[in-house]
């Protein structure tokens, strides 16, 4: 393999249509589709008494209004994706709620009519009856009734009550983590078209995994998978949240389209987004740390409380990713973790960019920062003296990880990332009220179970590859191309990507977990692996030369020393297919009437026509990247603005693909997690109403509140793939609310033990004691 | 209305946005919509030439106006407008949601601005949100658009 476009700053392939407004997403379908809206509970929990849509039904224009009552599957509970033996209190909801609402903006009834306009008009001529429930809020409330507790786990490496004892320092403390949203720029949408005569189901779907929602509506539609198309189209953005099987209306919009035989579409607005859609982050860790005279940490003992929200659908995966990710980069010999998964009357949680990390994240380095402050050791020095070392790998944290097996470092060098990045931050700069910023992680990205991906070579001699997970701006356009164009000898401008649409590939999994370039990327790579090979197969044959002697170069097969003896892709596509083409060329060289007739049949045994191939990569463990960040923040005492000086990212996510790609996605990460940190607070009151639905009031960061980050690579490849690369998705968002704390609390000299914080927040912590800060 | 110099019929629905005009009843679906209440800047539109939201405009309003949305930028079919091609050369756009918005906030910037100071682009871009790229390479989009000029 020759590798000259990996690593490479190949430019996106993907941009153009994009810049011209011509790309496709999801609420750009139209077809003369009907328009949909939801009828939403308004309260956090309460009994349905009633539902009277009549004088919805009435309205000109309307076409249905469905109720649970009115769907053959509304008294079917939704799927649990992930089932745990932990998981003994878990439940889903169902597409409609019928008896019961368990937060604010569960979904009561689906309007279709002529268009959204008409649709919320006869929304509002929905009446729903309730009777309110006293909602279970806030999180630390409903942990104390056991009643709410959906799971509870507790896991343990080495003896940490005996360590605890003998350690030289013992210290409690506590931190809370709140709600954040993924908040991506386009919502969610649906767009459905049920083909009566050919009995086929078409969904455009703005999700993270259209595989399985096919599967899903396959299932519940009572149609082979094969009628059952489900495309992801151009994404806006997706950052977890848009991956849940099911909302309810990529079951309810399809309905529709099958009822009314007409195509039917869902637009989520962005008030129904912040409630109807998922969010993650919310937790309580109360920790006890034991370490020794030199400040290294010699047992931690972990008890935290997860806020799942109303329902389960997504398991238990968040608090077991937040308990083996809390050792991050350090060597912690005793480890104790016990995590309670508790029910509320608030939108239920599913992974968000990060996903259970950066809270993870907050508890070891905040832990990290007190220890250096109770030893007056440097906050740089208390981490040399923790790392994991070089040596060391693999490394067994001694918990369980999220794909069911233990969770293993499979490589990394903690000590290089944390020295480059304190090199590249320079001195403190002059001035006042200024706090370094210190955070360093670990992330388990690129989790099976597979990716698939096929590839051919068309008779022009271009090539066409596909693979099932599909993009919401991550550029697998252009680095798929860049992966498969080093194997078959060819340039990215030649290869076309298409990716999460079931009609193109239908196995696979999907986009989260970071995992795309680790899995589909190296699928992409044995799939065009192959289809070299089936190409020096065929050259061989008509070059009369050892396949062994051939290479893939400069789109064609050619004896290795003689490049003059070549042949070129386009042409071994032809000979692949034993017919002739009346378009393109080659027919001469495919027909039978050759002045050498071949042996045997046309198509030899065990060879398939084409010259494609299908390829699958299917990972034994997790690949784990690792990165440190370090910043400069100046906080001004009296308006608590935060100014960024300088923001640092070392990272080392294996082999890189292209950098170009990589560096945006840190840039990007890291604006995520800036306005995680300190600008974007879910604020939920007492009765679980979420009261700032809206970019008014939630705070997302403009172009004024982050800085350019200043971005080096370290390359530590995995051994765990051929390509040797891990996941760099989630890496960015990860440790940037344990670094933005670190800094401010060395800036104002307050304990900060929580996230996110505010100006105001600042306030109240610096004029108020410690309301809220460590336990000490 | 005029959008992209063509001469377009009002809505018959007087309550109509001009955003959901635009990308429903044209079918100029560039023109995006991310929260129809003003404030991430990704139904940007040029009326008469100035950066505007089309989801706080009635389509009604831009009666006797002159709209250009993203696909009356690029002179051709095979050549991007210089602020589109800077936005692809700087790697300034990921999932391709808020850059129509981008490009047409920056045009109004240039024109303005033909040489901005880096606080004139912050200002130039800062009614509009991005999820995705943390700006720097759209900053650095807008400069190369600028020294393109």
């Amino acid at each position: 393999m020759t590798t000259r476009w990996f690593g490479e700053r190949v430019e996106r392939r993907e941009d153009d249509r994009l810049l011209r407004g011509a790309g496709r997403f999801t609420d750009d379908f139209n077809e003369d589709a009907l328009e949909a809206c939801f009828v939403r509970s308004p309260y956090a929990h309460a009994r349905i008494l009633s539902i009277d849509a009549r004088r919805a039904r009435e309205l000109p224009g309307v076409h249905a209004v469905y109720t649970a009552g009115d769907l053959p599957f509304g008294d079917r509970d939704l799927p649990l994706l992930i089932p745990h033996p932990a998981l003994t209190n878990g439940r889903t909801q169902r597409c409609l709620a019928a008896d019961t609402v368990r937060y604010a903006g569960e979904a009561v009834a689906f309007v279709v009519a002529d268009n959204r306009y008409l649709a919320e008009d006869a929304a509002d001529l929905v009446d729903v009856e309730y009777e309110p429930l006293p909602p279970v809020w806030p999180l630390e409330a409903a942990a104390e009734d056991p009643a709410n507790t959906a799971a509870e786990l507790t896991q343990q490496t080495g003896d940490v009550e005996g360590a605890l004892e003998q350690a030289a320092h013992r210290r409690k403390l506590r931190f809370r983590y709140e709600r954040g949203a993924a908040a991506p720029l386009e919502a969610r949408a649906t767009w459905a078209r049920w083909d009566a005569a050919d009995k086929r189901l078409t969904m455009y779907d703005s999700t993270q995994s259209p595989t399985s929602i096919r599967g899903g509506l396959a299932v519940l539609f009572g149609l082979p998978e094969s009628s059952v198309e489900v495309i992801a189209p151009d994404v806006g953005g997706g950052f977890g949240p848009k991956i849940m099987l099911f909302y309810p209306d990529e079951l309810l919009t399809p309905f529709a389209a099958m009822q009314l035989g007409r195509p039917v579409k869902w637009t989520e607005d962005r008030r129904e987004h912040f409630t109807a859609v998922n969010h993650e982050r919310a937790q309580v860790h109360d920790v006890e740390v034991g370490y020794d005279a030199q400040g290294r940490v010699v047992a931690l003992d972990v008890d935290f409380v997860h806020d799942a929200g109303a329902y389960t659908p997504y398991g238990i995966i968040l608090p077991i990713i937040t308990a083996a990710q809390i050792p991050g980069p350090y060597r912690v010999p005793n480890y104790r973790v016990r995590f309670r998964d508790v029910l509320t009357n608030a939108t239920p949680t599913s992974p968000y960019r990060g996903a259970g990390r950066p809270h993870a994240c907050f508890v070891m380095e905040r832990t990290l920062d007190a220890i250096a402050r109770d030893l007056d050791l440097t906050r740089d020095e208390v981490r040399r003296r923790n790392l994991i070392q070089p040596d060391e790998f693999p490394y067994e944290v001694g918990v369980g990880w999220q794909d069911g097996n233990r969770a293993v470092y499979d490589s990394g060098n903690f000590p290089g990332l944390l020295e480059k990045a304190l090199a590249n931050l320079g001195p403190r700069p002059a001035g006042h009220h200024i706090g370094l910023g210190l955070g360093m992680y670990v992330e388990g990205t690129g989790v099976g179970p597979y990716e698939g991906a096929h590839v051919q070579v068309l008779v022009s001699g271009k090539v066409v590859a596909s693979t099932a997970i599909p993009t919401q701006g991550q550029a697998h356009g252009t680095v798929f191309a860049q992966v498969v164009a080093d194997q078959l000898g060819v340039s990215p401008d030649d290869v076309t990507i298409t990716t999460g649409d079931t009609r193109r590939f239908q196995w696979g999994v999907g986009t989260f977990a970071s995992r795309a370039a680790v899995v589909a990327g190296n699928a992409m790579a044995v799939a065009a692996g192959m289809v070299a090979e089936k190409a020096k197969r065929i050259a061989a044959e008509h070059l009369e030369v050892d396949p062994a002697d051939l290479e893939l170069a400069q789109g064609a097969v050619r004896v290795k020393g003689s490049p003059q003896k070549a042949m070129p892709l386009a042409l071994l596509a032809v000979l692949s297919n034993p017919v002739r083409y009346a378009f393109g060329g080659g027919t001469e060289a495919a027909t039978q009437f050759t002045p050498k007739p071949r042996a045997g049949p046309p198509l030899p045994a065990g060879e398939q026509p084409g010259l494609e191939a299908t390829g699958y990569f299917s990972p034994t463990g997790s690949t784990w990247a690792s990165g440190c960040h370090a910043a400069w923040v100046r906080v001004d005492p009296n308006t608590f603005r935060l100014q960024i000086l300088r923001y640092v990212v070392v990272h080392d996510c294996g082999r890189v693909i292209n950098p170009t790609v990589l560096e945006g996605q840190i840039q990007g990460g890291v604006a995520q997690g800036i306005g995680g940190a300190f600008y974007e607070r879910l604020a939920y009151d007492a009765d679980a109403q979420l009261r700032n639905a809206s970019f008014m009031e939630f705070l997302m960061p403009y172009a004024t509140e982050i800085p350019d980050v200043v971005i080096d690579h370290q390359e530590t490849p995995s051994p765990l793939n051929p390509l040797g690369v891990k996941g760099a998705g989630e890496a960015g968002v990860i440790p940037v609310g344990a670094v933005i704390a670190s800094a401010i609390e060395e800036a104002l000299g307050v304990p900060i033990t929580e996230m996110p914080l505010s100006p105001l927040r600042l306030f109240e912590l610096t004029h108020a004691g410690s309301a809220g800060g460590a336990q000490t | 209305m005029r959008v992209n110099g063509i001469a377009s019929p009002l809505p018959e629905d007087p309550r109509t946005l001009l955003s959901d005009h635009l990308r429903h009843q044209l079918r100029l679906t560039g023109t995006h919509v991310g929260c129809e209440h003003g404030v991430c800047g990704c139904c940007t539109v040029l009326l008469d030439g100035k950066p505007v939201r089309s989801c706080l405009l009635l389509a009604v309003q831009a009666a006797d106006h002159d709209v250009t949305t993203i696909e009356g930028l690029a002179p051709d079919t095979a050549a991007l407008h210089p602020i589109q091609q800077a936005f692809h050369e700087a790697h300034a756009l990921q999932c391709g949601f808020c850059t129509p918005g981008f490009v047409l906030a920056v045009k109004g910037l240039l024109d303005e601005h033909p040489d901005p100071t880096d606080e004139q682009i912050q200002e130039g871009i800062s009614g509009n949100l991005c999820r995705c790229t943390g700006y720097a390479n759209i900053r650095k989009a807008v400069r190369l658009a600028a020294a393109a000029r």
